[in-house]
């Protein structure tokens, strides 16, 4: 198993790391920049816990190389608020009541902005289909889904 | 005077709508969960050697090969930790000693410097088996014909309000007999018969199993858990160590998920075993999606026979019901699951003979445990649909056989206890209401058939007798308190609640409260386990009372320091003041030091820490035989749901139109909590009744995957779901309230299958209400081509 220097930007920040050629983005950034606002849930690509941007793109990033994110641009969870100021999405999911035990909700909160930059002002079911690939066991997507419509309308 | 005026303009705490006080650290992603806890480089991972078999005797386990591995720190067997463990009956070790009883579970564990090493390790672990005839099915375990897996269950010990059968298959008998069946048989004008299959299902958190545990050079032991359960596994894994309960420190994160699957002990002692042979080392376990899916508690199977009749004015008045729960290999937490589903088996219905027989069996399926509902999902998915078609049968409307028949307070329940008041006839109301049940059902287009069902249900805290709380309020330097608990904020909202109640009884803006969370028995108070929606009514008073402790110890220090009289003193939003004199001062004058007297003449007070304990007192016993005794329960939180769908004739798809659920809460301390929690349930309760089964071929998982066991998704919720709750006060809840985490998804698999009955006019034995299962069935009923 070797390794590979990568260059990249975390959340504005330009990070260089050592990475393990068989080393997740997901495992890079909780355990090389103990960024572990981003959460893991399946390490299979099925519940969508563990997504980032990606240049801009909702991505699993359990299935994907670090090696791979060589100049990529990575938003997390821990990225999304700027300057202390919480972003809309985060706002409005705070007052619908979308979160409860908070595992999905940095995933969640990925998809939702990564689906708002894309379509400012998506249909309920344009929504709904956004956060498919994201599980909640704890919601019932019931004011996740509100949160988007809210964070939208802001 | 300003205060003492902005009391009465002030909102209430209680009742409102206040904002999570965990939202911010879990929005930014700052929350902290057990696996996102540091420990550096001497952290070591621990992989479990699984039995492959389903049955079968341990021969020999062979450990030298992994031991030499360059990397493992320790290889360890059941053979050295040979005592039991287990909640309720004592039937479990940590790893298998001499038999293993369901495919997964654990022989041998080793922990190495990293997880590819730990398996490379797991694959150099030689252990023979010898086969023996496994159980799969609850009937046969039970009958005399079927192979024994726990020959000593004589030896095991167990509290005495659990029935095990020595020499059988029966880990528990939970019998009610109540009235004379046989009589009132013939009284019955209607009578349905059924037998439902329910399957084993899967919690399903977010976050997989997590647990690390470290053993300094002293022989302290340190387990940072993702835990419903904190004080328990503390005392279940001292035990089993053989250690004292104070030696094992258990710190509890913020949980991603639990639903009952973190409760109790599962996983936990495992890394706790490991450290033990490597001091100093810190070992983590972390199951993988695969391994959370059968490894660990599942939902058990039921397979359910049911016998109910009613007059001809549609009273019910006859009920037998006799439910085989597939426990799997242990059932040491299972046997309270299904001693709950025998004393409630009656569901919220005045039934005046009632014959209950809740069987527990021991088969070779993965360990059933505890899961929201306690039983209850399983005992009301058959009951409530044999009782909507004994209404069908009796030609009277749903609503109304319902209302008819539930229970009022007064009423004498099956098990002889006086039935509290209780909303229950209000939330069929409510429910029934809010889908418009007597709208005409015209479907959407003609390839569509329209139905709806209704299901009511109860549940009560399932729990020993006195399952106790405690907690403390402290007061700080700047007038805030911070409130020691230890009961978990597992997403439920406990810790908003808590606070919410602390600020409302001491005096104090609840922006003012902070918690001191983790959970940390160290430092925490004692709770008994976060389970049996029981935190806001037991905790709930525990912190209550610390709350008016403190409040009392100040009074009486500014009583005294004022020389008033305690009673004319009143604490408004964190300001002392007097009614009588009109003084007052803020609470961050008197924390810490106290409050100087006239002249420097020394000072009255000083730190201030209140403290609050409860614990239920008045449960009685039953009796074996027949199950009556004087009270059986705490209390019945009571509800029920409604549910328009359609279903297409060409797929047997089914499309929920609207939905309702309606719950008796006591007192919604927070109407959105209390709504969330609803409407999450309910959708958790969906999702069991039309998409989620384990299925066990020959006791292996076959689906243990998201992409093979599918939950519900969010295009899946595509409809409005309501959520008029009642609140009937609990006389000992704070406030009145009562708990409501997990009745949401109990009667819902019923008002589902009651509404596809009503579409289709078939009854399907048991979900998941899959659309094949539909189509078949209206293709045997000739409703399709």
């Amino acid at each position: 198993m070797g390794f590979q220097r990568i260059t990249l930007t975390v959340n504005d920040l330009v990070e260089t790391v050592d990475v393990p050629t068989n080393m997740t983005l997901l495992q890079m950034l909780r355990e090389k920049l103990s960024l572990t606002g981003t959460k893991n849930g399946c390490t299979a690509g099925e519940c969508g816990a563990c997504t980032v941007l990606m240049n801009g793109e909702p991505v699993n990033s359990c299935m994907v190389l670090a090696a791979e994110c060589e100049g990529a641009n990575i938003t997390t969870v821990e990225g999304l608020a700027k300057g202390g100021q919480l972003s809309k999405v985060q706002q409005a999911i705070i007052k619908t009541g979308g979160v409860q035990c908070g595992f999905c909700t940095p995933g969640m909160l990925i998809s939702a902005t990564a689906l708002l930059a894309r379509n400012a002002n998506p249909s309920e079911s344009e929504i709904r289909e956004a956060l498919v690939g994201n599980l909640c066991r704890c919601t019932g997507y019931v004011r996740i889904v509100d949160a988007v419509k809210e964070a939208a309308r802001m | 005077m300003a205060n003492v005026k902005n009391k009465e303009k002030s909102p209430s705490i209680i009742g409102a709508n206040l904002p999570r006080n965990d939202v911010y650290e879990k929005v930014t992603g700052t929350a902290v969960y057990t696996d996102d806890i540091q420990f550096g480089n001497k952290l070591l991972y621990a992989r479990v050697k699984r039995s492959p078999y389903p049955h079968a005797l341990v021969k020999k386990v062979d450990i030298s090969k992994a031991k030499a591995l360059p990397g493992v720190k320790a290889v360890i067997t059941g053979a050295d930790f040979p005592n039991k463990i287990g909640l309720y009956l004592k039937d479990k070790t940590i790893l298998a000693t001499d038999r293993v009883r369901f495919i997964g579970e654990g022989v041998a564990a080793v922990a190495a410097i990293s997880n590819e090493i730990a398996m490379k390790a797991l694959d150099l672990i030689d252990v023979e088996y010898e086969e023996l005839e496994p159980v799969f099915d609850p009937v046969y375990g039970a009958s005399k014909e079927a192979p024994l897996l726990h020959p000593n269950m004589a030896e095991y010990s167990y509290p005495n309000f659990i029935f095990p059968k020595p020499g059988t298959n029966i880990a528990n008998h939970f019998k009610i007999r109540k009235g004379n069946l046989e009589e009132a048989w013939s009284k019955c004008k209607y009578i349905v018969e059924r037998q439902f299959k329910i399957p084993h299902i899967q919690h399903v958190p977010i976050e997989t199993h997590v647990a690390v545990a470290m053993m300094d050079e002293k022989g302290k032991i340190t387990l940072w858990a993702s835990s419903q359960s904190p004080f328990a596994q503390r005392a279940l894994i001292a035990e089993s160590l053989g250690i004292s309960p104070t030696d094992l420190r258990v710190i509890a994160p913020f949980v991603g998920g639990g639903f009952g699957c973190k409760a109790g002990v599962t996983m936990e002692a495992l890394p706790v075993a490991l450290a033990t042979k490597c001091k100093g080392w810190p070992v983590k376990f972390v199951l993988t999606r695969e391994e959370e899916f059968y490894t660990n508690f599942v939902r058990q199977g039921l397979t359910s026979f049911l016998k109910v009749g009613c007059d001809e004015k549609g009273r019910i008045i006859a009920l037998k019901n006799t439910m085989y729960w597939d426990g799997g290999g242990s059932t040491e937490y299972g046997v309270n699951v299904t001693r709950a589903g025998g004393y409630s088996s009656s569901g919220p219905y005045d039934i005046e003979n009632v014959e209950t027989d809740s069987i527990c069996v021991y088969t070779n399926h993965p360990i059933g445990g505890a899961y929201r509902g306690f039983g209850m999902s399983e005992l009301h998915t058959g009951l409530d649909q044999a009782i909507d078609e004994l209404a069908a049968k009796a030609g009277i409307d749903k609503v109304e056989f319902l209302k008819m028949n539930v229970v009022k307070g007064g009423d004498k329940l099956d098990t002889g206890m006086i039935m509290h008041e209780t909303g229950v006839k209000q939330t069929i109301e409510n429910a029934a209401k809010a889908i418009d049940w007597n709208s005409p059902k015209t479907p959407s287009s003609p390839n569509k058939l329209r139905g709806r069902g209704i299901a009511s249900m109860w549940k009560a805290p399932a729990m020993p007798p006195n399952a106790g709380s405690s907690a403390w309020v402290e007061l700080a330097e700047d007038g805030h308190i911070t409130v020691g608990l230890g009961g978990q904020e597992i997403g439920q909202g406990t810790f908003t609640v808590m606070a919410q109640m602390a600020a409302a009884a001491l005096g104090v803006p609840y922006e003012n409260v902070r918690i001191a969370g983790p959970v940390d028995t160290q430092y925490s108070p004692y709770e008994w386990q976060t389970v049996a929606s029981r935190l806001t009514w037991s905790m709930g008073n525990a912190v209550r009372n610390a709350a008016l402790d403190a409040r009392k110890q100040i009074l009486d220090v500014v009583a005294q320091a004022w020389h008033e009289n305690a009673e004319d003193l009143d604490i408004v939003n964190g300001v002392v003041v007097s009614y009588k004199t009109e003084n007052e001062t803020s609470l961050k004058n008197i924390a810490i030091y106290g409050i100087p007297k006239e002249n420097d003449q020394g000072w009255v007070g000083g730190p201030i820490i209140g403290r609050g304990n409860f614990m239920p007192t008045y449960v009685t016993g039953l009796d074996p035989e027949t199950g009556q005794g004087t009270r059986s329960v705490v209390h019945y939180t009571t509800g029920t749901e409604a549910l328009d769908i359609e279903i297409d004739k060409e797929t047997g798809q089914i499309t929920v139109l609207k939905a309702a659920a309606s719950f008796d809460v006591g007192h919604a301390i927070n109407p959105v909590l209390v709504q969330s929690q609803i409407e999450g349930g309910f959708i958790q309760g969906l999702s069991s009744a039309m998409f989620e089964e384990i299925k066990l071929k020959k006791g292996v998982t076959t689906n243990p995957s998201f992409v093979d066991y599918r939950i519900a998704t969010a295009p899946d919720v595509n409809f409005k779901i309501e959520t008029p709750y009642v609140e009937v006060p609990q006389d000992d809840g704070p406030w009145g309230a009562r708990g409501v985490g997990e009745h949401p998804m109990v009667p819902t698999i019923a008002a589902l299958g009651n509404a596809i009955y009503d579409a289709i006019g078939v009854r399907l034995p048991g979900p998941p209400y899959s659309a094949e299962k539909i189509y078949l069935a209206m293709l045997d009923a000739g409703l399709v081509k």
